[in-house]
């Protein structure tokens, strides 16, 4: 059964998130417009440290490489992502901080969640129509920079062992995060 | 320990370790971490409800199809979903709403009450008035769901999970989001009176 790992982790991770300020809208909103660096040094800091450790325990075969998932590259993921950045500064919220804020309580994420729904059907229904737009051109497939051997899935750098790659971004991101500035 | 479960918030050096390790851990036991999929399993499950959505399909890859090309697609795996909703990631969503209710119930300060609704910038900037709030936040959320799934992942997904495994579309995706958030953000809120 997969139930206990998933109540186990989702629990964790909805913890984490509101002890790190990810689900105050207000830290979300003054981290987008530059004035506390906070939550950004946080994520560079996390995204640093689980590049060295994933390629680390990738390269001592700890991790089986079908847990891993690579998402394909095409351009609504840029321009989603864009739409989504308005719809994040405007609220405050994304979609997993907003839940985490419903469960605090807050109101508007309240709201924030029954527009998510909204958003989510709107997508669904006009998937077909928008399915061979320029939208879903293809930026590279299931592409990574790291090689990390899952199939399907081409390296950018493939003559560089894993490691050395991930673990350059890895150090880099965590300079990046010492180096910026905590407080407004 | 038990500060650190009290305290309001933590610190960044702490928060990005723990964060780190969570999201390894996730792909260690299961797999990366994803949010805004669910979204689209919810109204699966609501609208399958109302209306037949999903079918099952012997011919299907997942076993199961729709006549909704976007709930059909890669061998019908969210119709899958929909129709046997009681799967990881489903419960793990709902588990993340108990794991924020859970922390601000156990935290030492408690939060303001109007600042459960109104954040700070927001309230210097467009007024007191709740519902102007939440209608912001409810049109936030369509244009985060729909860009989110237009790019087949949010902040968790492409982001850090994305990006932990140093995959190019979360680089895309994370440039997007910015290029947009940041200016955005500082033109939305440029008259508040910090």
């Amino acid at each position: 059964m997969n139930i206990i790992p998933a109540l186990v982790i989702g629990f964790l991770f909805g913890f984490i998130l509101q002890k790190i300020g990810a689900s105050n809208p207000q830290k979300i909103i003054d981290m987008l417009r530059l004035k506390d660096f906070h939550l950004m040094k946080t994520i560079l800091f996390a995204i640093g440290l689980s590049n060295l450790l994933l390629f680390t325990l990738l390269l001592l075969g700890i991790v089986d490489v079908s847990h891993l998932s690579i998402k394909s590259s095409y351009m609504g993921v840029i321009v989603g992502g864009g739409i989504m950045g308005l719809g994040w500064a405007i609220s405050g919220f994304c979609p997993g901080t907003g839940l985490v804020a419903l469960g605090e309580g807050r109101k508007d994420a309240l709201s924030f969640v029954l527009g998510g729904t909204i958003g989510a059907l709107l997508l669904t229904l006009v998937y077909e129509k928008i399915k061979d737009t320029v939208l879903f051109f293809d930026l590279g497939g299931k592409m990574t920079l790291a090689v990390t051997n899952v199939k399907g899935s081409p390296a950018l750098f493939p003559a560089i062992s894993g490691i050395f790659v991930a673990g350059g971004i890895g150090i880099l991101f965590i300079i990046i995060a010492f180096i910026l500035p905590d407080k407004k | 320990m038990k500060n650190l479960i009290k305290q309001q918030q933590w610190s960044w050096f702490i928060s990005g370790i723990v964060l780190g390790l969570i999201f390894i851990i996730a792909v260690v036991l299961v797999k990366p971490i994803g949010v805004s999929t669910q979204f689209v399993i919810f109204d699966g499950v609501v609208w399958n409800s109302v209306q037949e959505l999903v079918i099952e399909e012997a011919g299907a890859e997942s076993g199961y199809s729709s006549f909704n090309a976007y709930i059909n697609k890669s061998g019908g795996k969210y119709a899958e979903s929909i129709a046997n909703p009681l799967n990881y990631s489903f419960i793990f969503v709902f588990a993340m709403i108990l794991g924020g209710f859970t922390a601000s119930k156990l935290q030492d300060k408690k939060v303001k009450k109007d600042e459960q609704s109104l954040p700070k910038v927001w309230k210097d900037r467009f007024g007191k008035s709740p519902k102007k709030r939440y209608l912001a936040s409810f049109l936030g959320g369509i244009l985060v769901l729909f860009g989110a799934r237009l790019a087949g992942g949010c902040t968790s997904g492409h982001m850090m999970s994305g990006m932990m495994q140093t995959s190019v579309s979360g680089y895309l995706f994370t440039l997007g989001t910015f290029a947009v958030a940041v200016p955005a953000a500082i033109i939305l809120y440029k008259g508040d009176k910090i």
